[in-house]
């Protein structure tokens, strides 16, 4: 199956740009005022096909039809535990140390 | 004729909006000036204590265990002077459904928004507070919304917020997320009156009445397992409702141990940045959100919060990031315990803390959070390394938000630094008199008794302070 081409019914992922710059709210920081208030959803396509960049309509988990730039299709979660940070590994081995022998 | 939609019509617009959302009539509460019925708004929803109790048993909240962490006692004690390093207790809240005390911010809005016939509730949080409501929605059969500020500009999202998505998502809750902007709020208001859900905003009555319960399970727990009242009861303070919510529950138990209001210093960092906002590694419980919300409550996204932190805390404390993160992984190598890192806030500080009482007195630490991918030390510290942040182990009070994150090179280094709360309450005082009409050298001398005595009882100071703040 076509990674990018999601057919009626898929699980997807859609961007919105909710706010151009120069809608923002005033008195904001320059570096958030610069860019626009983007937004995005998750839902079941609407449309009978539509590829990645394409306008799409979504059914949300509530069940409300939204629409927006298809960005993915059976978006997933990718977040982790990270990298291994050597620093915390001292910790453990330290507090042990102190409490069931060795430093006073 | 259409619905003007604009950012300033919408906005124009949300006391109505907040009034169909939440049920709360807010003016009803009003003098006209400063001062309104605080006390007449929190009995409004009829809910006592007791009833609150029943309903967060229904959702299965509640009833977390009280630990005593011998060995993080034993820890201080090594640190503390001679017959100095109260016993250090935790409220195990992680053992809630959803994993957090927030839910009991949740149950008694999602009943009461099951009761009132709404179809769903929404709301506006990158917190634990999401996974909260969604977990209660899901056993009320509520449809519910959350609404995040997830991605900076770049679409880089900061992984405890994503796995706070991933687990609303987990409980059947549809989550909008956004990027960084206060205008959330206006995103949040249009699916309120798109939707007619309930807003289960975390500073209406509900929400902080919630979380009397927490206060009164440990008066209960001390008095049954220690057979005493702890001294002190450390609270991690951000929008405010966790240390009033607690206060309150503490003293219907007729328990008077200080509160102490504990946050992550993120001093410097702006928290409406694009660009800062992945450099910090606590998206709560700081200081961006403990402070303002301190000394202005009404900032909040109802007229007026029913979480007010000045009128309940005694002391209010910093602790470092590299300490906070230090002390999570104590917990777990000390006693067996892994717990998400921004709930162990009030833990760095309550470690300091107890070394400066005596070892015969009891301190306790009122949260523990789950922990997960994205929710987690490594986590966080991995992605700040990403993102620039120097990692290092030595001095913590040489870290500098945003710049750099410091391990302390051992656990004597952990300190918990007070905030000067006479100025806190001088700009309480100062907030409340500037929301008045009229030219400013008049307002001060304008202000009637009662409201001198609402501001005195904002600030749990005395008429005389007011006026000298005055």
């Amino acid at each position: 199956m076509d990674e990018k081409r999601a057919v009626k019914g898929d699980w997807v992922r859609l961007h919105i740009v909710a706010m151009e710059p120069a809608e923002r709210a005033e008195h904001l920081p320059e570096d958030t005022k610069n860019v626009p208030l983007e937004m995005w959803v998750k839902g079941f396509l609407q449309n009978e096909t539509a590829e990645i960049g394409d306008e799409a309509q979504v059914m949300t988990r509530t069940g409300r039809l939204v629409c927006g730039i298809l960005t993915e299709r059976n978006p997933g979660y990718t977040h982790s535990f990270g990298d291994t940070v050597p620093e915390l590994l001292q910790i453990g081995p330290q507090v042990r140390s102190i409490v069931f022998g060795g430093e006073q | 004729m259409a619905t003007d939609n604009s950012y300033q019509a919408v906005m124009a617009r949300k006391n109505e909006i907040m009034k169909a959302a939440v049920g709360v009539d807010y003016g009803v509460y009003e003098s006209g000036s400063i001062a309104f019925d605080y006390e007449g708004m929190m009995a409004a929803t009829g809910y006592s204590l007791e009833d609150v109790q029943a309903i967060q048993r229904g959702f299965c909240v509640g009833g977390t265990p009280l630990m005593e962490l011998k060995n993080l006692t034993a820890l201080a004690r090594k640190l503390a002077p001679k017959g100095y390093g109260a016993r250090i207790f935790v409220k195990d809240e992680a053992a809630n459904p959803s994993g957090s005390f927030k839910v009991r911010r949740a149950a008694s809005s999602v009943y009461a928004a099951k009761q009132r016939g709404y179809k769903g509730v929404i709301s506006a949080t990158s917190g634990n507070y999401g996974a909260a409501v969604a977990s209660c929605c899901a056993k009320a059969g509520l449809k519910c919304i959350v609404v995040q500020e997830c991605f900076d500009s770049h679409g880089l999202g900061q992984p405890e917020i994503v796995e706070k998505a991933r687990k609303c998502e987990a409980l059947g809750a549809e989550v909008i997320q956004l990027t960084v902007g206060p205008e959330l709020f206006y995103i949040f208001l249009r699916l309120l009156e798109d939707t007619g859900y309930f807003n289960a905003s975390l500073y209406t009555t509900y929400g902080v009445q919630g979380i009397e319960t927490l206060g009164w399970e440990i008066a209960q727990q001390f008095r049954e397992q220690v057979g005493k009242d702890p001294a002190m009861v450390v609270c991690t303070n951000a929008g405010g409702g966790n240390l009033t919510g607690t206060a309150r529950g503490l003293l219907k138990a007729d328990c008077h141990a200080q509160v102490v209001g504990a946050s992550v210093n993120l001093k410097g960092l702006h928290m409406a940045s694009d660009r800062q906002f992945n450099r910090k590694s606590f998206t709560t419980g700081h200081t961006g959100f403990g402070v303002p919300f301190s000394t202005w409550p009404d900032r909040s996204d109802v007229p007026r919060s029913a979480a007010r932190p000045l009128r309940y805390m005694d002391r209010y404390v910093t602790v470092n990031q590299g300490e906070v993160f230090y002390i999570t992984e104590a917990l777990a190598s000390l006693e067996g315990l892994e717990k998400g890192p921004a709930g162990n806030t009030s833990l760095a500080a309550g470690f300091y803390l107890a070394q400066t009482l005596p070892e015969d007195e009891c301190l306790v630490v009122q949260e523990t959070e789950y922990t997960g991918a994205g929710k987690h030390v490594n986590a966080q510290l991995s992605f700040a390394r990403s993102n620039g942040i120097e990692i290092k182990v030595g001095d913590p009070a040489e870290e500098v938000p945003g710049t750099s994150i410091v391990l302390p090179a051992h656990p004597s280094m952990i300190k918990a630094r007070d905030i000067d709360m006479q100025n806190l309450r001088r700009s309480l005082i100062k907030h409340a008199v500037s929301t008045l009409p009229g030219c400013e050298e008049n307002k001060a001398a304008d202000l009637a008794q009662s409201d001198i005595e609402f501001l005195a009882a904002e600030t749990k100071s005395s008429a005389d302070f007011v006026r000298e703040a005055l």
